[in-house]
């Protein structure tokens, strides 16, 4: 065995690999519970990737043939219920940890110098996330798949001059059609996975260039022992491992919950509507899309002001676009001298609490139908939103921090 | 346990209610795909009553007959009125295009009605039918007004003079010991052959076995779903005590 993994590292470097990344890569020994999502989302990656593959050996991409091959799957492929509530919750599961692993980020400073790469890949993670999550949501072509569909490609038919050449362009016909949805699978299967895989590996190799972030924001490299070690690092492996395997238990627990025992997520992980074949002719009552697309939802629907003459709904998909623009630039808004929230002041601590208030409560505006009330609501925290980002160069310059300590404080 | 988790889930998604669609009052349903009985008898029922303009095209004879202890033999004699083989989707011989010309829009499919309006819709909507004269084939549903499908089931609940109490339970009044809305429907147009307890008893066991074609794995799923859950429970006490073992040494 050691003969052979000689024979190969001489031609390939396992060994250097293997300890770059694993057995000598020295994380800060005081990971809390935040630091579980990075590692749950790689899981859950790999539950949409091996789940998707078999769905795909069942599916029929086309107009006719798509919804009836997943009432197959449901009732006459072995296990296929099984794999398609998988791949399902799986989705929306990606979404709840992806949020926490990013609020985590928000918190303890994470994107900021040396690890602005980092958080720009892992944005750009997430901005594919939501074209292959968008895109997947088509395939099962149920009415709340289509019509969610038509009115996000309708969105870009905002765009002054070209729009309505684009949505044509990304429909490949005058409305969401059997052509739409072939080349939604084959984005969905093909294109945006290979994507999202390329970017994980920079998001990973980034990281473990400058090293992992903490708790308590504190550069660990700085006080290293005789052997070069960081003394407040411990080796990935075996710590973490073992430590993320316990997660990963209590993960699968509440995710093995839903996907046995409430497959629909309370129709808001397959929406009731998806029940019935996509009908072009018959708009349902209320169209939202799934919920982690409703707090930009809920945004886009806030602008109801005509502006510089341009229609209202295309300022909608500018403050949409915006709202994930934004979060590109973080690491350069944020001025503070610290990075966790631990040591930063009590300005930036209550920008964080309404700003993640604000993105929650957007989230539920995005999924009800909009009134008065509510609209007025969405807008201002719509505002909120953009406030935290926007002043975040003043409130952070400002504030007085707590002096951060040398070495990290378990 | 269901309880508990159930409790669990509605504390971690607090919007859940909220999908819910217009606001007719419904009665309350609660299926039970262990009641073979009460699935059989409602596959009798959709069978007769229900198949000849509605088909459940995405499920097969064969895992009915399967699941719910039906003989293949029996089955085939007695619930394919098609000709179909028993290992066949359950369509049926009604042309979309002239049903469609008929009632206004051709009978839906109703593999997963269950499942898009709920049971309790479809269980108050099956009793939802009284008379009224002003509509083509002479009679309305609270549930869906204006619906173009005709009282099917005339023959068993007779028809109604007036709107059934739909979303008001049975109720004894405390002083006089009266029972108020035992049956649905407070005065008859036409005496049906099932008193109101009955028919609601065969709209329950239609309601059932509909619950159970939009979705047929429930059983067993939960039941797995036990044994999922008790394995990572497991599995979580060993990583926990692992991890333990490992981290001793940090300090």
């Amino acid at each position: 065995m050691s003969k052979l993994l000689h024979w190969v590292d001489e031609r390939l470097p396992v060994i250097e690999a293997w300890n770059k990344h694993l057995g000598k890569y020295y994380a800060p020994k005081n990971f809390n519970i935040w630091y579980f999502f990075g590692s749950l989302a790689m899981l859950v990656l790999v539950n949409q990737l091996v789940t998707g593959i078999w769905l795909t050996m069942s599916y029929n991409p086309s107009a006719e043939g798509a919804f009836a091959s997943v009432e197959y799957i449901m009732r006459d492929v072995e296990w296929g219920w099984l794999l398609r509530y998988l791949h399902s919750t799986g989705a929306s599961a990606f979404f709840v940890v992806v949020y926490l692993h990013m609020f985590r980020g928000l918190m303890y400073g994470s994107y900021q110098k040396p690890r602005e790469l980092i958080w720009i890949f892992g944005m750009l993670i997430y901005l594919v996330l939501m074209a292959e999550a968008f895109m997947g949501y088509l395939l099962p072509w149920g009415q709340m798949s289509y019509w969610g569909a038509q009115v996000i490609v309708n969105l870009f038919g905002a765009i002054p001059v070209i729009g309505e050449d684009l949505s044509l362009w990304i429909r490949g016909d005058y409305l969401i059609s059997g052509i739409t949805l072939n080349r939604f699978f084959a984005l969905h299967v093909v294109a945006l996975p290979i994507v999202l895989l390329g970017l994980v590996v920079l998001h990973i190799l980034a990281l473990h260039e400058v090293g992992s972030n903490n708790p308590d924001g504190i550069d660990i490299k700085k006080n290293k022992d005789e052997n070069g070690v960081p003394k407040d690092g411990i080796p990935f492996h075996p710590y973490y491992t073992v430590h993320d395997l316990m997660g990963v238990g209590v993960f699968f627990f509440i995710f093995f919950i839903v996907v046995f025992f409430f497959p629909e997520g309370g129709g808001l992980f397959i929406e009731k509507p998806n029940f019935e074949p996509a009908n072009p002719l018959k708009t349902p009552d209320h169209i939202a899309p799934v919920w982690y697309f409703t707090p930009f939802y809920a945004m886009l629907r806030a602008v109801t002001i005509d502006l510089f003459g341009l229609d209202a709904k295309f300022w909608g998909v500018v403050v949409m676009g915006a709202a994930i623009a934004i979060l590109f630039v973080l690491p350069w808004l944020d001025k503070s001298p610290v990075r966790s929230m631990r040591y930063k002041g009590w300005l930036s601590r209550i920008a964080l609490a309404i700003f993640a208030v604000s993105f929650v409560i957007l989230g539920y505006l995005g999924l009800v139908p909009a009134t008065e009330g509510r609209t007025m609501v969405a807008q201002i925290l719509t505002v909120l939103y953009f406030l935290y980002f926007i002043l975040m160069p003043f409130y952070t310059r400002m504030e007085k921090t707590k002096p951060v300590p040398e070495r990290v404080t378990g | 346990m269901r309880k508990l988790i159930f409790g669990l889930f509605i504390a971690f998604l607090p919007a859940l209610g909220l999908a819910a669609g217009p606001t007719v009052p419904l009665d309350s349903f609660e299926s039970d795909h262990a009641d073979k009985a009460s699935l059989q008898r409602g596959a009798a029922l959709f069978t007769n009553y229900c198949m000849g303009c509605h088909s459940m095209e995405y499920a097969r004879y064969k895992r009915v007959s399967d699941d719910l202890d039906i003989p293949a033999e029996l089955y085939e004699e007695n619930l394919i009125f098609t000709g179909a083989k028993i290992g066949e989707l359950m369509k049926n011989s009604m042309n979309k295009g002239m049903a469609a010309d008929w009632f206004g829009a051709p009978p839906p499919d109703l593999t997963l009605e269950t499942r898009l309006r709920g049971e309790a819709w479809v269980y108050s909507y099956l009793r939802g039918f009284y008379k009224d004269e002003s509509r083509p084939l002479g009679v309305n549903n609270v549930v869906f007004p204006a619906v173009g499908m005709p009282h099917v089931m005339v023959g068993m609940q007779g028809l109604c003079a007036v709107e059934p109490n739909i979303g008001t339970p049975a109720s004894v009044e405390p002083l006089s010991g009266n029972i108020n809305n035992a049956d649905v429907c407070p005065e008859y147009a036409i005496e049906g052959s099932m008193s109101g307890a009955e028919f609601d008893q065969a709209m329950y066991d239609l309601t059932n076995f509909m619950s159970y074609m939009g979705d047929p794995i429930k059983l067993e799923r939960e039941r797995l779903g036990i044994f999922v859950l008790i394995f990572v429970a497991i599995f979580f006490v060993f990583a926990y005590l692992l991890n333990r073992e490992y981290w001793k040494d940090v300090h």
